[in-house]
C-alpha cells in the first residue's frame, strides 16, 4: 500500500490498515456465521470434520465478529477520532503499528486454536491463557497510545466520543484481566480461579460488559463523531451526553446477573441484575436521542445520503435492542425467553443492526479521508445504497425469524396437557424451528452479500485514490 | 468456596444502591446547571474538528422516565430484598418453585390417583393412560431410548420383548423406579485372557446364534464356561437377575459384529439407567411403566 497518502499531521496509515481489516474480518466472521446458521438447517454441512462442527465454529464466529470485525472498527475509528478531535498526532506511530500487528496475530491465533477445540469454555472469553496474556499486552499499548494522544491534545476540552472510547478501553482491560484469571496446567489448558456461583457471576459480569463496553460504549464513541460529522450538524445536547455517559458506565457494569435468572446465583443478586438492567434503559436511550436529535434539521439529507442512512438506522436498532434487553431482563419475561432463539435474535439486532451498521457508516465516511479524499467520497455511492438495503433487509429477516422461533420455543416448552405432562417433547419444538432457522440463514447471507459489495467498493476506492496520488506526484 | 461470602454480599449491594443514588444526584446536579429550560440553538462554545455541541436541556420526558426507573428499582429492592435482607415480599426462587409444584399437584393428583388405583396390565389397555405414559416417555426417556423406544447402541430397544432385567410389569416398574447398573468386567472372570483365547470365545458366542468367527469355537466353549457362564449361563441364555443378556437370540445391545463383540469382551461394558423415583415420583413411574409394558405386548 502506498504511503504517499499519509496526512502531514495525523497518522492515517494505522487507521487505514485497521479500516481495511475491518472489512476483511467482517466478511470472515459473517461467513462463519452463515455457515453455522446453515448447519442448523442442514447438519451435514459440518462434513463430519471435527474442526468444522458447530461447537467449535460458533466461538470462532463470535470472536471473529466481536473482536476481529468490531475490534478493528474500534481501533480504526478511535485512532482517527482521537487525532482529529484532539488535533494531535498519535503519540507513537510504532506503538500504534504494534497494536495493529499484535491484534491481527491474536485474531489468527484464535482462528487456529478454536477449531482445534482449545478453549477455556467461558463464553466470549474462550481463548486460552497465552492468548489472553497477548491481548493484555496489546490492550495496554492501545491505552498508552490513546490516552497519551489525549494528554498532548491542543484542545482544552475532551470530546464526548473520546470519553466513550476511554471508558471502553479501561473497562475492557479490567474485565478481561479479572475474568481470565486462571491456573495454567499446560501450554493450552487452564482452569478458572473462580468456582461455582462466583465463576458464573464473574463470567457474566464480563460477558454482559463485553456487550456493554466493547459493543456499546465503544460504538457510541463512533456514533458521537460520525453522526454529527456526516450530518453536518451540532450534537443535540452536551448535558444529555454527560448524564447518559456517567449513568451508562456506572449502571452497565452490574447488569450482567440477568444472564443468571433462576440459577444458583443468590436470588437477591439476580434481582439486583434485573434492577440495574431496567435502570439502564434511560441512559441507553440517552445516546439514541442525542444521535437522532442531532439530525433534526438535516432529515432531508437522508434522501440522498446512504451513509447517513446507515447511521440513522443503526441508531434505531440501538434504541430497539436497548429496549428489548431490559424487557428480557425482567424475571417473568426471562422465564419465557431464556435459552430460546429470542436471545440470539436480540444479540443480532444489536450486532447487525447497531454495531455493524454504525461501523459500516463510519468506515464509508473515514476511508476516503485516510486515502486522501473528502469524507464519504467512495468509489460508488450507488453501491453504498445497495449495501444499505442488503444490510437492512438481512437484519430484519434475521431478527424476525428469531423472534418467531424464540417465542414459539418458549411457549412450546412450557405448554402442559390436562394430565400435567408436557405437550411437546424437545424434538418437536426443534422441528418447528426449522423454517425460522432457514430464514435466519437467508437473512445472514443477505447481510454478508452486502459486506462483499462493500469490499468491492473499498477495493475500487483504494485503487482510485492511489492513482490520484500517483498523478499528483507525477505533476509535482 | 462456591457460595457468595459476606464480602460479595456487601460489595455488590453497596455498588447497586450506590450507583442508583449517584444517578439521581447526577440528574439533579445537571438540571441545576442548565442554562436553558427550552430547546435552544446556543452551543457550549466547544468545537472539535468542526463539531459543535448545543446547550440543550435534558429532554423532560426522558428525565422523568429515568427517575421512574430509579424509583421502581428502590421499590423492587424493598419487596425483593438485597444482600442478606429478604425484603418485605419474602420472595425466593425456591419458594416460587415449591408453590408452583404444590399448585400442580393439587390440580393433577386426582387424575394420577385414579390411574394408580389400576394395575399396570389394566393401564396398558387404557388409551388415556397410555397417552399420558407416552408423553412422560417422550419428555424423559426418549433422550436415550429414542422417540419410538427402539433404542440405540448401548440403550435397549423396549419394543422387542427381549429384557435384560425382566419384562413383567413389576420388573419394568422396579427398573424405572430404582434404575439399573449394568457392569460386565473386561474379559469376564478371566482377566489373563490372551488375544488368541478371546478370538475363540468370540467364535463360540457367535456360534450361539448360528454364526461363525475366525477363532476356534470348540476351544472357545471351554473358555466361555470359565469366564462367562457365571453370569450368562452355561448355554449363554443370560440371567435377568443380574441383567446378563441372552447371547443366543441375535439381539445385541452393543452391536453384533465380530469386531464389536471382541471389543465388548476385551474392555467390558458399563451401563447405567438412572433411578426415576426422585425425579418423576412413583405415580408417574407407574403410568410410564404401563406404557413401556404395552410396547411389546402385541408382539408375542
Amino acid at each position: 500500500m502506498s504511503t504517499a497518502t499519509e496526512h502531514p499531521t495525523y497518522n492515517y496509515k494505522v487507521v487505514k490498515y485497521f479500516a481495511i481489516m475491518t472489512v476483511v474480518w467482517g466478511i470472515v466472521g459473517m461467513s462463519l456465521g452463515v455457515l453455522i446458521a446453515s448447519q442448523l438447517v442442514w447438519p451435514e454441512l459440518n462434513f463430519e470434520i471435527p474442526y468444522l462442527t458447530f461447537s467449535r465454529l460458533r466461538p470462532l464466529h463470535t470472536n471473529a465478529v466481536i473482536f476481529a470485525f468490531g475490534g478493528c472498527a474500534l481501533f480504526a475509528t478511535s485512532y482517527y477520532v482521537v487525532q482529529r478531535t484532539c488535533q494531535a498526532r498519535l503519540i507513537s506511530d510504532s506503538l500504534a503499528m504494534f497494536t495493529f500487528w499484535g491484534w491481527q496475530a491474536i485474531i489468527v491465533a484464535a482462528a487456529i486454536t478454536l477449531p482445534l477445540g482449545l478453549t477455556s469454555s467461558k463464553e466470549y472469553a474462550e481463548l486460552e491463557w497465552p492468548i489472553d496474556i497477548a491481548i493484555t499486552i496489546v490492550w495496554i499499548c492501545y491505552a498508552i497510545v490513546f490516552f497519551g494522544t489525549i494528554a498532548k491534545r491542543s484542545q482544552k476540552h475532551i470530546y464526548v466520543a473520546n470519553w466513550f472510547y476511554g471508558a471502553f478501553i479501561i473497562t475492557i482491560a479490567v474485565l478481561h484481566i479479572f475474568n481470565s484469571l486462571a491456573v495454567p496446567v499446560s501450554a493450552f489448558k487452564s482452569y478458572s480461579i473462580y468456582a461455582g456461583a462466583i465463576d458464573a457471576m464473574v463470567q457474566w459480569w464480563y460477558g454482559h460488559n463485553a456487550v456493554g463496553f466493547f459493543l456499546t460504549a465503544g460504538f457510541l464513541g463512533i456514533m458521537y463523531y460520525f453522526v454529527p460529522k456526516q450530518a453536518g450538524r451540532p450534537v443535540y445536547s452536551y448535558r444529555l451526553s454527560i448524564v447518559h455517559f456517567w449513568a451508562l458506565i456506572s449502571i452497565y457494569v452490574w447488569a450482567g446477573a440477568h444472564h443468571l435468572h433462576y440459577s444458583a446465583l443468590p436470588d437477591w443478586a439476580q434481582s439486583a441484575g434485573m434492577i440495574m438492567s431496567l435502570i439502564l434503559l434511560a441512559p441507553s436511550w440517552g445516546g439514541m436521542i442525542n444521535g437522532m436529535m442531532t439530525l433534526s434539521g438535516a432529515w432531508h439529507k437522508l434522501r440522498t445520503d446512504p451513509i447517513l442512512r446507515f447511521l440513522v438506522v443503526s441508531l434505531s436498532f440501538y434504541g430497539m435492542s436497548t429496549f428489548e434487553g431490559p424487557m428480557m431482563a425482567i424475571k417473568t419475561v426471562n422465564a419465557l425467553s431464556h435459552n430460546t432463539d429470542w436471545t440470539v435474535g436480540h444479540v443480532h439486532s444489536g450486532a447487525l443492526g447497531w454495531v455493524a451498521m454504525v461501523s459500516i457508516g463510519a468506515l464509508y465516511n473515514l476511508l476516503p479521508v485516510v486515502l486522501g479524499r473528502k469524507q464519504g467520497e467512495m468509489y460508488s455511492t450507488k453501491l453504498i445504497n445497495v449495501h444499505f438495503w442488503l444490510a437492512t433487509i438481512g437484519t430484519v429477516l434475521y431478527i424476525v425469524a428469531m423472534w418467531v422461533n424464540g417465542i414459539m420455543q418458549g411457549l412450546m416448552w412450557r405448554a402442559v396437557n390436562a394430565d400435567g405432562t408436557l405437550t411437546y417433547s424437545f424434538v418437536e419444538a426443534l422441528e418447528a424451528s426449522y423454517p425460522g432457522y432457514f430464514v435466519r440463514a437467508l437473512g445472514g447471507a443477505i447481510f454478508l452479500s452486502g459486506m462483499l459489495v462493500m469490499a468491492y467498493n473499498t477495493y475500487k476506492t483504494v485503487r482510485g485514490a492511489n492513482a490520484e496520488q500517483q498523478a499528483k506526484l507525477a505533476q509535482a | 468456596m462456591t457460595e457468595l461470602s459476606t464480602f460479595w454480599h456487601v460489595w455488590v449491594s453497596a455498588i447497586v444502591i450506590g450507583s442508583m443514588i449517584a444517578c439521581g444526584a447526577l440528574i439533579i446536579l445537571t438540571k441545576k446547571g442548565q442554562k436553558f429550560d427550552e430547546e435552544t440553538d446556543q452551543t457550549t462554545g466547544h468545537s472539535f474538528d468542526g463539531i459543535d455541541e448545543l446547550d440543550n436541556p435534558l429532554p423532560k420526558w426522558w428525565m422523568y422516565f429515568f427517575w421512574s426507573t430509579i424509583v421502581f428499582g428502590f421499590g423492587y429492592i424493598l419487596i425483593y430484598g438485597v444482600g442478606d435482607w429478604k425484603g418485605f415480599g419474602n420472595w425466593s426462587s425456591y419458594g416460587q418453585w415449591e408453590s408452583e409444584v404444590a399448585k400442580a399437584e393439587e390440580k393433577y393428583q386426582p387424575y394420577y390417583d385414579k390411574l394408580t388405583s389400576m394395575s399396570i396390565e389394566e393401564l396398558a389397555k387404557d388409551e388415556e393412560a397410555l397417552a399420558t405414559g407416552q408423553r412422560i416417555f417422550a419428555s424423559n426417556c426418549s433422550v436415550c431410548h429414542g422417540p419410538t423406544a427402539s433404542g440405540s447402541e448401548g440403550f435397549p430397544n423396549l419394543t422387542d420383548n427381549d429384557w435384560l432385567y425382566g419384562g413383567s410389569p413389576a420388573a419394568i416398574k422396579q427398573t424405572i423406579l430404582a434404575g439399573r447398573n449394568g457392569a460386565m468386567p473386561a474379559n469376564g472372570l478371566k482377566p489373563d485372557m490372551t488375544d488368541e483365547q478371546r478370538k475363540d470365545v468370540v467364535a463360540h458366542v457367535l456360534s450361539l446364534s448360528g454364526r461363525e468367527g475366525a477363532g476356534d469355537a470348540t476351544k472357545g466353549k471351554a473358555l466361555f464356561a470359565q469366564a462367562c457362564a457365571a453370569c450368562h449361563g452355561a448355554d449363554g441364555s443370560g440371567n435377568q437377575a443380574v441383567g446378563a443378556p441372552n447371547l443366543t437370540d441375535n439381539i445385541w445391545l452393543y452391536g453384533g459384529s465380530e469386531a464389536k463383540i471382541e471389543f465388548t469382551v476385551r474392555h467390558g461394558r458399563a451401563a447405567r439407567m438412572p433411578a426415576w423415583n426422585e425425579i418423576l415420583g412413583e405415580d408417574k413411574v407407574h403410568v410410564v411403566s404401563a406404557y413401556v409394558y404395552s410396547l411389546s405386548q402385541d408382539q408375542e
